[in-house]
């Protein structure tokens, strides 16, 4: 008896559900995404493009708070944009803090689509999906996935992909690693234990994770360096996480061991600074590049400088956009040339004469005379690089589309705005 | 001051306790929300108000919320009752999202679309029932640590959901699966979908209506057959139960089968119904939570609902209150806390009575 009561309970479920099954089988087969298409079209010619102006509503849906860095520097970035362009914040921005890389994020797109507003940012990577089903619902709306990468495969319109040349930063804390390298050469301060068997200077990287957008990172630092200092060969240590402070202080920890004498860093906390401050006290000679924020603070004697983004030019540039009703980049990326991206206030540490050479870096890859992935700089097996694919269109992980070499240098975040440079050049060596 | 146990309670009674609780945790909160950051109290609350039920699809997220809490709670709620404390709801709720997602990606297409929705539904079952099985077999078997040992399973079902995350990674690289089916020809396939209007995620009706369809077949099973009977008489004492003829081994295994299946099918909800993806999030801490939920409910599915709703209103109301005040999320984090801590005294006032009497000195002992 029991068990035929299971038995019809456990069928009567499963019944229930398969209504709703039908359900989603007469949905697909009236095919709905013509009538999405229809409404589109439709709200495109019954609305008048009125000008938005100042009544502008701008949402920002945040991985983070501002206790955290990268978030911070977001927030910073909008509100000098909403400073520069005479918004005001508490009427013209709707802030959702800490929304996590789930559902959530699509609940906060919807919700700040109800409440009116005209652009939606996702500061994380992993809120792209949501923001771009989002994004696909409402036509009307422009959203925008910092560091994301689907906004041209997805043929949304108001679907947008943002990243900055950050590269070009990473090249130029580069140059000031260099110079540090070249003062530490000529004051005979290194020991045997910083060469390696063939004489190269040894660098040490803390990398996030294996993905391209690191490796075009740490590729650039380098470059930076070895444009000073010819010998030199850089170790890779990955910590698989983007903000982990013991992992990074580990890898670290684990690079001076080697020998390293600057530690560079692609991840988002204090942790390979505070450890080379440390080894730095004990008498080892180790100095750093950070990442993001200013690191002088966690080691005012280690630290040299950091590599960071300016967002609010990016901000200003998107909100006045939809202000004046103009459509605006798919895929955005820029760099020195707009001051988007900077590095941090020198350190004391730094050798002399490095601001007159980071002035005279910077203003030669603004006017386009110096370019970070020049193909004569660097090797791959031994020999010039003179293909190399930036977009891979088949997800099998290998570029197979989009010619990035092009007049000599590698086209760094041409074809979209995120990173696509990941060769492995000579000289480098992942460790992990 | 002496504090006795009480002999009995009528319902009413604890009922007015829980609520006298309630509305002091309100008062301090709004003590504490005056001192720390200025603001007027009652607005606060409005906001969260707000925040929870003030558009229509806020009101549909905070069921939604609540409805997946409950599903998992009424899935601990057999093993709870029989005293086996299931810790592993987040790991077979992992397992039965992995099996949904896995139905979709592969299946969409290749399969009548109520067909792979009843597979998605039985794998679901299927997966979450063979997760909670393992423990207690063992339990049944060799009498092995259930907690520790449920435990464990849920980080071997992390680690196996990421794994998976990887196998699917859409776009390849984002260490993400993205929202599955969201365009092309395999659009919305195996996504539940509204149950007032057409299309999806505007409303979660038939979420909501399973749960409660949940709810109702938990409190029959545990309350009105003979398996509820024998989880009791297990729970009470296992000697009682064996000296009483019940196979206790035959009970732990199957009453297992029965909580993981359930946390499986709540994984089915959260990919088919809420999220469309899956993640090591999926599950997000809920298989916790509803540890809380279940608890605090004493096992009644129907208790389980309020106290879910409790537990998302407090959520999307901190969110409001974050962005609406400019509040640190941890602010509303003090609220959420000061106020579970005043439900969860208030049964010490309800098994226990306080009396103020003066106690005739004896002059020492």
């Amino acid at each position: 008896m029991k068990k035929i009561l299971a038995l019809v309970l456990s069928t009567i479920m499963v019944m229930s559900l398969v209504a709703c099954g039908t359900g989603t089988q007469n949905e697909t087969t009236k095919a709905p995404e013509t009538t999405v298409a229809e409404t589109q079209v439709i709200e495109e010619t019954t609305t008048q493009p009125t000008i938005v102006g100042k009544n502008v509503k701008v949402g920002v849906i945040l991985v983070g708070d501002e206790n955290e860095g990268y978030t911070y520097s977001h927030i910073n970035g909008i509100q000098n944009a909403i400073k520069a362009l005479g918004l005001d914040e508490k009427t013209n921005v709707i802030w959702k803090y800490s929304i996590g890389e789930t559902e959530a994020c699509y609940d906060a797109c919807i919700d700040l689509v109800e409440q009116g507003c005209n652009l939606v940012v996702t500061n994380s990577y992993g809120h792209q999906s949501y923001a771009e089903q989002a994004a696909s619902e409402n036509p009307n709306v422009q959203f925008v996935s910092m560091t994301g990468d689907t906004a041209k495969k997805s043929g949304l319109k108001n679907f947008h992909n943002v990243f900055t040349k950050i590269y070009e930063a990473r090249y130029v804390g580069g140059i000031v690693a260099g110079l540090k390298l070249k003062e530490l050469v000529d004051a005979q301060k290194l020991t045997e234990k910083n060469y390696d068997t063939d004489g190269n200077i040894k660098i040490g990287y803390v990398g996030a994770y294996p993905y391209a957008e690191v490796v075009s990172g740490y590729t650039a630092f380098f470059l930076g360096i070895r444009s000073i200092v010819q010998n030199v060969a850089m170790d890779v240590q990955y910590t698989n996480s983007w903000f982990n402070i013991t992992a990074e202080s580990e890898a670290a920890v684990a690079l001076m061991d080697r020998g390293c004498v600057i530690i560079g860093q692609h991840a988002d906390s204090t942790g390979a600074p505070s450890a080379c401050e440390e080894r730095l006290k004990a008498g080892q000679t180790v100095y750093c590049v950070g990442y993001n924020v200013d690191m002088l603070k966690a080691a005012p004697d280690a630290a040299l400088t950091s590599p960071t983004n300016n967002w609010e030019v990016f901000y200003e540039y998107a909100i006045g956009s939809v202000m004046n009703n103009q459509e605006f980049a798919q895929n955005w990326a820029e760099g020195y040339e707009t001051n988007s991206v900077m590095i941090t206030e020198l350190g004391s540490s730094c050798a002399a004469g490095t601001k007159e050479a980071v002035d005279q870096a910077v203003a030669d890859i603004k006017a386009g005379t110096k370019h970070v992935f020049d193909t004569k700089t660097f090797t791959v097996g031994g020999a010039e690089v003179k293909n190399a694919f930036a977009s891979d269109t088949n997800g099998d992980f290998t570029n197979d589309a989009d010619e990035a070499i092009i007049d000599g240098y590698y086209h760094e975040s041409y074809f979209q705005s995120a990173p696509s440079f990941s060769l492995r050049i000579d000289g480098i060596k992942e460790l992990n | 001051m002496q504090i006795s146990k009480r002999e009995g309670i009528s319902k009413s009674k604890a009922m007015l306790i829980r609520l006298i609780a309630i509305v002091v945790a309100l008062i301090i909160c709004a003590i504490v929300i005056f001192l720390i950051v200025n603001l007027n109290p009652i607005k606060v609350y409005i906001s969260m108000f707000n925040g929870a039920f003030g558009t229509n699809k806020r009101m549909w997220v905070t069921l939604r919320d609540m409805s997946m809490l409950t599903c998992i709670a009424i899935g601990l709620a057999p093993a709870f009752k029989m005293r086996f404390w299931n810790i592993g709801a987040e790991g077979q709720m992992l397992v039965g999202a992995i099996s949904a997602a896995y139905f979709m990606i592969t299946f969409s297409g290749r399969m009548n679309p109520i067909i792979l929705m009843i597979c998605m539904i039985i794998g679901s079952l299927a997966m979450g029932a063979i997760w909670g099985l393992i423990p207690g077999f063992f339990k049944a078997k060799w009498n092995t640590n259930e907690t520790l040992f449920t435990l464990m399973m849920n980080y071997i079902a992390i680690q196996c959901t990421s794994f998976c995350v990887s196998l699917w990674e859409n776009p390849p690289g984002s260490n993400s699966v993205g929202t599955i089916n969201a365009t092309g020809a395999n659009k919305y396939v195996g996504w539940i979908g509204n149950l007032l209007s057409k299309g999806y995620n505007k409303d979660y009706g038939i979420l909501l209506l399973i749960t409660i369809f949940l709810a109702i077949f938990v409190y029959i099973y545990l309350k009105y057959t003979k398996h509820g009977f024998e989880i009791a008489v297990v729970g009470d004492s296992e000697n009682t139960a064996r000296y009483a003829g019940i196979r206790v081994d035959k009970v732990y295994i199957r009453t297992m089968a029965l909580s993981g299946a359930l946390c499986g099918l709540a994984g089915f909800l959260a990919v088919s119904s809420v999220s469309h993806t899956i993640s090591t999030d999926t599950a997000n801490g809920r298989g916790f939570t509803a540890i809380i939920v279940a608890w605090l409910a004493k096992m009644n599915p129907f208790i389980m609902i309020i106290i879910s709703l409790l537990l998302a209103f407090l959520d999307k109301g901190s969110v409001q209150i974050a962005s609406e005040f400019g509040l640190n999320e941890y602010v509303s984090k003090i609220i959420t806390g000061i106020i579970l801590l005043f439900i969860l005294g208030s049964e010490f006032f309800i098994n226990y009575q306080v009396s103020f009497k003066k106690i005739k000195k004896d002059g020492g002992k």
